[in-house]
């Protein structure tokens, strides 16, 4: 049995590798902010819901998920080793078995229970503004509620446009708009902001506080299509509608740059309308809103900033 | 096994009524056709045309996603439109995304559907059941001819004007308005829609006919709990197609006024809502999916059984597991609009919906297994291919538990993982039944037998091939790439080129495919009734190969005693 041989072989080496992929998806150096060359596992978190959402995945969903295919991968190595013509030349004739076929029934659904309880606490967290009581899970989804965050003190609204981001201080009434850098003849490769990796980087990047929970509304410019602002450190993604204001938070506790691109099909330029994030300390905020509302010119606000490294 | 000889000898045993028979010849024989079997070549024969369109689109795609930067379609453009400079990189953008949106509906609605409900379902349901023929033939024959009409539309859509300066419509199989309606003002839009309900028209009336088939037609003595599993997926699959189509029909008959007429169903500025098409196009999308892999499963049960020499194990809960996947599929369309801004309750509800559909698939899978358990198993070409499914079905289904979970998607939504989970259960899923299916019954259906070893290697390149483009995109989408994206940020250039080697890989093995169809054409092995002996119990092979023109002119009668 040729084929079976061959069979068993590539299984075991397929079990080897699935067997070590969480633990191994857990220990590689992963981007923060950014995809590392290679990256097979999620941007390295900085708020604390992408902390919840990467301890769910990495904790009981991949868990669970290798589990089941490595059982079901085991199960049909024995059946290719014992079950073959050779080895068993008379099949059986049984066509039921009540008690397996409750467990395999009663066993998922247990299974489905455990990783819900989790899930929607994850979910919740996500969908619920902080206002400054709430406990969040944080990494620790089975807490129950354990990290605290403040209640929003700064409002941003984002708006699609094709193909671009306009960025708006709601409080402050002043906006400006994101492109990115490059040119399309150059295949973006941009020289304006060395060390920004192309296709990420734009001209005016969204100025954020450190450690403030932000307070994001997302819509499309009417006559628009739709568009979705995504931060994947961040762990927010939600689409901007024509004529819909959605709403979701952040809070990230990083400075630095962190970027996304936008995630719902919206024509030709859709690869090419990425969002930067820009964390600085509060006093560096301060400085760089109070610029920006005088001068009404982000490039001159944004001069009050450290240049980055 | 006197049973089946008896069957045999009813079934070839009426030659001298053939001579009543009326069997055209010619082009009459398939242009007019209203025989199950000619019907279900022809739908075949279309789907393999209609995949290769669809398979050369894809390749199309990964040539491009091969490198970081746009590396070939700024020339195709420039070829197609004659233009240069920036304006062949704006049509090269353009035009990618008109083939990721041709490349999702070909497959989708002229390569899986045709295949499984049009070809196999057509070909060995009424077999199966011991009928002569479905129920309406002249329908049968319509169902089939609108196909072909609806593809030539389709493909026309793509040299008209979509986008303001630019052929075809790139706004994705979803057709998301307002991308879909102010976003593409050309007509190729409007081809799009006329495609989409002829080919709806197609699959309800072909879906009509077979519910109707198995429902009135079983030879006596085969109750519904007697009945093929294959037959059980074709029922359960009717009646998904019977709900879920005229609600696509009555959404895209929305865009269509919306675009045309005035209306403003989903233009926020005329007091509609783009979100309402969402919910609309996934009611139908969401069962749509089903739709592809569910008459899979019923192909993968009977192979398993017939190689492993073994009843199927918990027939009623393979069949009603079918029944409850296709309830459920009605009830969790919203699992694709996470971030669409829904509120929380709702997302709890379609986290829950979502994840029960686990265990009738959870059932399934074991159940499978266990029908293999115990069995004396021959690794026959059919049998690898349903092997390479169950596995291939269950990585992809477990990355659907994963993506169920609102509060995960908010990660992976519109990110690669998603075209790898979907291309998992459809292009390795789905596809592999339907390869399991076509070398389970070629021998059936043309009377001759292909090279097990040109089969065998046809599934291990492919197997290899397309885990090679479908594993890495699980990395992709975790890192953070999002779909129907024509470039991206250099970290995500390692597997996306290993991705495209797959392609290369899946696509030789698309090339021994076809190879060993031509060889085992050209050498003729005579194939006997039955090939895969005394495992193969289901009506279809108690008649010759191929079977006569008209089958069951005697209906036969199942023994009361009999297992199915």
């Amino acid at each position: 049995m040729v084929t079976g041989q061959f069979v068993r072989k590539l299984s075991a080496a397929a079990t080897a590798m699935l067997a070590l992929m969480p633990a191994y998806a857990s220990a590689q150096e992963v981007g923060k902010g950014h995809p590392e060359p290679g990256q097979f596992h999620l941007q390295q978190s900085v708020t604390p819901i992408m902390d919840s959402i990467v301890a769910f995945h990495d904790g009981p969903l991949m868990w669970t998920i290798t589990f089941i295919v490595l059982f079901v991968l085991a199960l049909l190595i024995v059946i290719v080793v014992r079950f073959n013509a050779k080895a068993n030349p008379v099949p059986a004739r049984f066509t039921h078995n009540t008690l397996i076929e409750v467990i395999w029934t009663v066993v998922p659904i247990i299974v489905l229970i455990i990783i819900a309880v989790p899930s929607f606490g994850v979910l919740s967290d996500q969908l619920t503004t902080p206002d400054g009581e709430r406990k969040y899970l944080g990494s620790n989804i089975f807490s129950f509620g354990e990290v605290d965050v403040p209640a929003a003190s700064l409002t941003i609204k984002a708006t699609g446009e094709q193909w671009y981001w306009t960025y708006e201080y709601v409080d402050d009434g002043v906006y400006f708009d994101s492109n990115i850098l490059g040119k399309a003849s150059d295949n973006y490769v941009q020289t304006v902001k060395p060390g920004q990796p192309r296709l990420l980087a734009v001209d005016n990047e969204l100025v954020v506080p450190v450690n403030t929970t932000v307070s994001l509304q997302v819509t499309a410019s009417p006559g628009g299509v739709i568009h979705a602002f995504a931060v994947p450190s961040f762990g927010i993604k939600i689409d901007a509608v024509p004529g819909r204001l959605n709403e979701t938070w952040f809070n990230s506790r990083e400075t630095g740059l962190f970027y996304g691109q936008c995630s719902e099909l919206c024509g030709k330029d859709h690869a090419y309308m990425p969002i930067a994030v820009r964390v600085v300390t509060a006093e560096e905020f301060q400085a760089f809103i109070t610029a920006l509302k005088e001068s009404r010119d982000y490039a001159s606000a944004v001069a009050v900033l450290p240049a980055i490294q | 096994m006197s049973q089946a000889a008896h069957l045999e000898a009813q079934a070839t045993g009426h030659g001298h009524a053939a001579h009543d028979d009326h069997t055209p010849t010619g082009w009459r024989r398939w242009v007019l056709s209203t025989n199950h079997k000619d019907i279900g070549i022809m739908y075949l024969v279309f789907a393999i045309i209609a995949g290769i369109v669809g398979g050369l689109l894809s390749g199309f795609m990964r040539m491009e996603l091969q490198e970081p930067g746009i590396q070939i379609f700024h020339g195709l453009a420039a070829m197609v439109y004659g233009v240069d400079g920036d304006s062949a990189i704006d049509a090269g953008k353009q035009m990618f995304n008109v083939f990721t949106t041709a490349h999702a509906l070909i497959m989708v609605f002229f390569m899986v559907m045709p295949a499984t409900m049009g070809g196999f379902a057509n070909y060995f349901a009424p077999l199966m059941i011991g009928a002569p023929d479905t129920a309406f033939p002249r329908i049968n024959n319509i169902a089939f001819w609108l196909l072909p009409v609806a593809f030539i539309l389709l493909l026309m859509s793509l040299f008209f004007e979509g986008a303001a300066g630019t052929t075809g419509f790139g706004g994705g199989w979803t057709v998301y308005p307002p991308l879909s309606t102010s976003g593409h003002p050309g007509p190729a839009m409007d081809f799009a829609i006329l495609s989409l309900h002829v080919a709806g028209v197609s699959s309800i009336l072909g879906a009509i006919n077979l519910i109707t088939t198995i429902l009135n037609m079983r030879a006596p003595g085969m109750t519904i709990h007697k009945m093929p599993l294959f037959a059980w997926s074709v029922l359960v699959t009717g009646f998904l197609l019977l709900l879920a189509l005229p609600v696509l029909a009555g959404a895209i008959t929305m865009l269509l006024t919306d675009r045309n007429f005035g209306t403003s169903f989903f233009a926020p500025e005329g007091g509609g809502d783009p979100v309402l098409f969402q919910h609309l196009f996934w009611f139908f999308g969401h069962p749509e999916v089903y739709i592809m892999i569910l008459p899979g499963f019923g192909i993968i049960s009977h192979i398993v059984s017939t190689f492993s020499r073994k009843p199927i194990f918990g027939y009623m809960a393979m069949a009603y597991a079918m029944v409850a996947i296709g309830f459920v599929g009605f009830v969790v369309w919203a699992h694709h609009m996470y971030t669409t801004g829904l509120s929380l309750d709702v997302q709890r509800y379609f986290v829950a919906a979502t994840m029960v559909i686990a265990v009738p698939t959870g059932v399934k899978i074991f159940s499978w297994i266990a029908t293999m358990w115990g069995g004396s198993i021959t690794f026959r070409t059919p049998m690898l291919w349903a092997i390479g499914f169950i596995f291939l079905f269950t990585v992809g289904g477990v990355t659907g538990v994963v993506l169920a979970n609102a509060g995960a998607d908010r990660a992976l939504h519109d990110t690669y993982y998603v075209v790898a989970h979907f291309h998992y259960v459809l292009s390795l899923g789905a596809v592999f039944s339907i390869f399991a299916g076509w070398y389970y019954w070629y021998p059936k259906m043309f009377g001759y037998m292909y090279s097990e070893f040109l089969g065998k290697l046809h599934f291990w390149t492919m197997f290899v091939g397309v885990n090679l483009i479908f594993f890495p995109q699980h990395f992709l989408g975790l890192a953070g790439m999002p779909r129907r994206y024509i470039d991206y940020p250099d970290a995500f250039t390692l597997w996306n080129r290993v991705s495209s080697i797959g392609y290369y890989v899946t696509f030789i093995a698309m090339l021994i495919f076809f190879y060993a169809t031509w060889e085992a054409s050209r050498k003729k092995r005579p194939a006997g009734d039955n090939p895969w002996g005394d495992g193969a119990t289901t009506l279809e092979w108690t008649l010759s190969s191929p079977p006569p023109f008209h089958q069951f002119s005697t209906l036969p009668k199942i023994d009361s005693t009999n297992a199915h």
